[in-house]
């Protein structure tokens, strides 16, 4: 069954939304389990995980080229997979790396693209196609091979295949995956300017600085489930307060902040830790002074971006980028 | 209107490749190679008996017949290995790049990208059949005389008649080729390596001939695919035995018809995973 039906304006309807969407192997594997996405229309969209949990599969089950096991999907209010031939011509893409035909021409590879598709208007293609190619910098390597294109020319061919035609979404999984910091620089500033034109962006990344510099709205994604969705500062409020108490009696330290009701008091060599909670830090600290123990020092820390996406996703997320 | 420019792009696709001109290329040198062989074999113009097809002699008297040897020497292996490279690679080729994903998600729809493949791998077959008739005819004219067509059974037509059967017997191998194009487009929705579906369909071309030649197991053979291709010697009698032609034309469509429907069946309900 399909969701609730959405308005039916673009203007207004979720980009992308999922309802229970599943996909389970032939070998029985899990990818995707039961995830809801639900991408506001004007986002840009950050799809997070480590390799493996789901990203690429969610992706192609999206686009039509995988079929899901169970539950529904909608670009741009549309069923998928059944309204594909309906609405994939409005979303630009990239899914797992380019592929283009090595032994043709920038120019004949996106004429192919172009010609495959029956809402393009042939009369115009020489000019969109040369459109998109100026704009990712690819109009100087237009006629050259695409087996002689470097990594960067590559991927940005593929965002240029991706902008052929007028779109509302765009989805690109791993776009700076292999790039050097400069054609990351590239891809992002790209992502940056197809978005400030009012098209909605999703990306997937297992990098966690690129969705931080671009993204509005992140996914996360842990082995095959969406453990977080929401604005990137609704993921900041998810993180604990946590204050902490430099003293040289950790342990008595602990015991007052376990005294106050503090969840998870912690006491390391020096420091004595816990969630902050509802507690004042003002009344922490009186209280510490009133059990007559040796502040050295107290702090408030929210955790970092980086600590989150960790503690939501566990070990194997490279956040280092 | 869609249609025509998404099959002119496959088209242009299969033409640019330099293997696929290649192999048009040997299809044209063969029948060139038979004729020069037959005319030093046989310089007597009305001596010449050798053995193979009851056409083969008579080449010497009339070059018409060229034709008809290049044809069915080329039936063998030349012609289905020829069709076997573009279907193997249509579907397994574009796999194989990851373009399929792409020309999915554009998107190009399924029956529509498979419809346009087809199109296209029988248009490439029909184009290497008639290179085949087409230089045979023009080496025959050069090679030996020709004149009214002897015809296998014993009556003598015109020219122009022998020239009309050959035309039809072109349209046969080329629907010859066009079902065994389409076992090839079944066979490459199954995989990703374009090497592998060729090597497929040429194993099951050389199987099948195999199979047609035992005597044993003559209950089968009719039911093989490769076993009416040579049947075109029945337009070569007057009257033409109408009924082995429309036994074999029956045998191409049924398997196109049984190898496109698992094409499509497979095809539209498959996961991309290239």
């Amino acid at each position: 069954m399909q969701p609730p039906s959405p308005a039916t304006s673009p203007l207004t309807t979720t980009a992308i939304s999922t309802s229970e969407r599943t996909k389970r192997f032939r070998g029985g594997q899990l990818a995707v389990d039961h995830i809801d996405l639900a991408v506001p229309p004007g986002a840009v969209y950050g799809f997070l995980g480590p390799n493996g949990s789901g990203k690429t599969t969610t992706i192609r089950m999206l686009l039509g080229l995988a079929f899901p096991t169970s539950g529904s999907a909608a670009l741009l209010g549309v069923p998928m997979p059944d309204g594909a031939t309906r609405v994939l011509h409005r979303v630009g893409s990239l899914v797992e790396g380019p592929a283009f035909y090595p032994f043709l021409t920038g120019t004949a590879n996106l004429a192919r693209y172009d010609a495959a598709d029956r809402t393009a208007d042939p009369a115009t293609a020489r000019a969109r196609i040369e459109g998109a190619l100026d704009r990712v910098g690819l109009l100087a390597a237009a006629g050259k091979r695409y087996r002689h294109y470097s990594l960067g020319m590559k991927q940005r061919l593929a965002i240029a295949a991706g902008l052929l035609q007028p779109r509302d979404l765009i989805i690109l999984d791993e776009p700076t995956n292999g790039l050097d910091p400069q054609g990351t620089r590239e891809v992002r500033a790209l992502i940056r300017q197809i978005a400030a034109d009012g098209i909605t962006v999703f990306v997937s990344s297992h990098l966690l600085a690129e969705v931080e510099q671009i993204c509005t709205h992140v996914g996360v994604m842990r082995t095959g489930r969406l453990v977080f969705q929401g604005s990137l500062t609704e993921l900041r409020h998810t993180g604990a307060a946590r204050v902490t108490v430099r003293t040289a009696d950790p342990e008595a330290a602990a015991k007052v902040l376990a005294g106050l009701d503090l969840a998870d008091p912690q006491a390391t060599s020096g420091e004595a830790s816990a969630v902050l909670g509802g507690v004042s830090p003002e009344q922490i600290c009186a209280e510490l002074v009133h059990a007559g123990i040796g502040v050295r020092g107290f702090a408030v820390t929210s955790p970092s971006l980086e600590d989150l996406f960790v503690g939501l996703t566990g070990e194997g997320f490279d956040v280092s980028g | 209107m869609s249609a025509a420019r998404f099959y002119n792009s496959e088209l242009r696709l299969v033409l640019l490749r330099r293997r696929n001109l290649l192999l048009l290329a040997v299809t044209a040198i063969f029948p060139l190679i038979i004729g020069i062989a037959l005319r030093l074999a046989a310089p007597h113009p009305d001596g010449g008996n050798g053995g193979g097809p009851a056409f083969f002699s008579q080449v010497a008297g009339n070059g018409v017949f060229l034709t008809f040897i290049a044809l069915s020497t080329l039936l063998i292996l030349v012609l289905p290995v020829v069709v076997a490279v573009v279907a193997g690679d249509s579907v397994a080729g574009e796999a194989g790049y990851g373009t399929l994903r792409y020309l999915l998600a554009v998107p190009a729809g399924r029956a529509r990208l498979l419809a346009v493949k087809y199109g296209v791998i029988v248009t490439f077959g029909l184009c290497a059949t008639f290179i085949v008739s087409v230089v045979a005819l023009l080496a025959g004219t050069v090679l030996f005389p020709v004149g009214p067509v002897t015809l296998l059974s014993g009556t003598t037509v015109s020219l122009a008649d022998g020239l009309l059967r050959l035309l039809f017997v072109t349209l046969y191998v080329a629907a010859a080729m066009a079902a065994l194009g389409a076992i090839g487009l079944a066979i490459s929705t199954l995989t990703e390596h374009a090497i592998g579906a060729i090597a497929a369909v040429m194993i099951l071309v050389v199987t099948s001939e195999v199979l047609d030649n035992v005597p044993q197991l003559a209950a089968i053979g009719p039911y093989l695919p490769t076993h009416w291709w040579l049947s075109f010697d029945a337009l070569l009698r007057a009257p033409a035995d109408t009924a082995t032609l429309l036994h074999g034309l029956l045998s191409f469509g049924v398997y196109a018809v049984l190898s496109g429907s698992f094409a499509w069946a497979r095809f539209t309900s498959a996961d991309i995973t290239s």
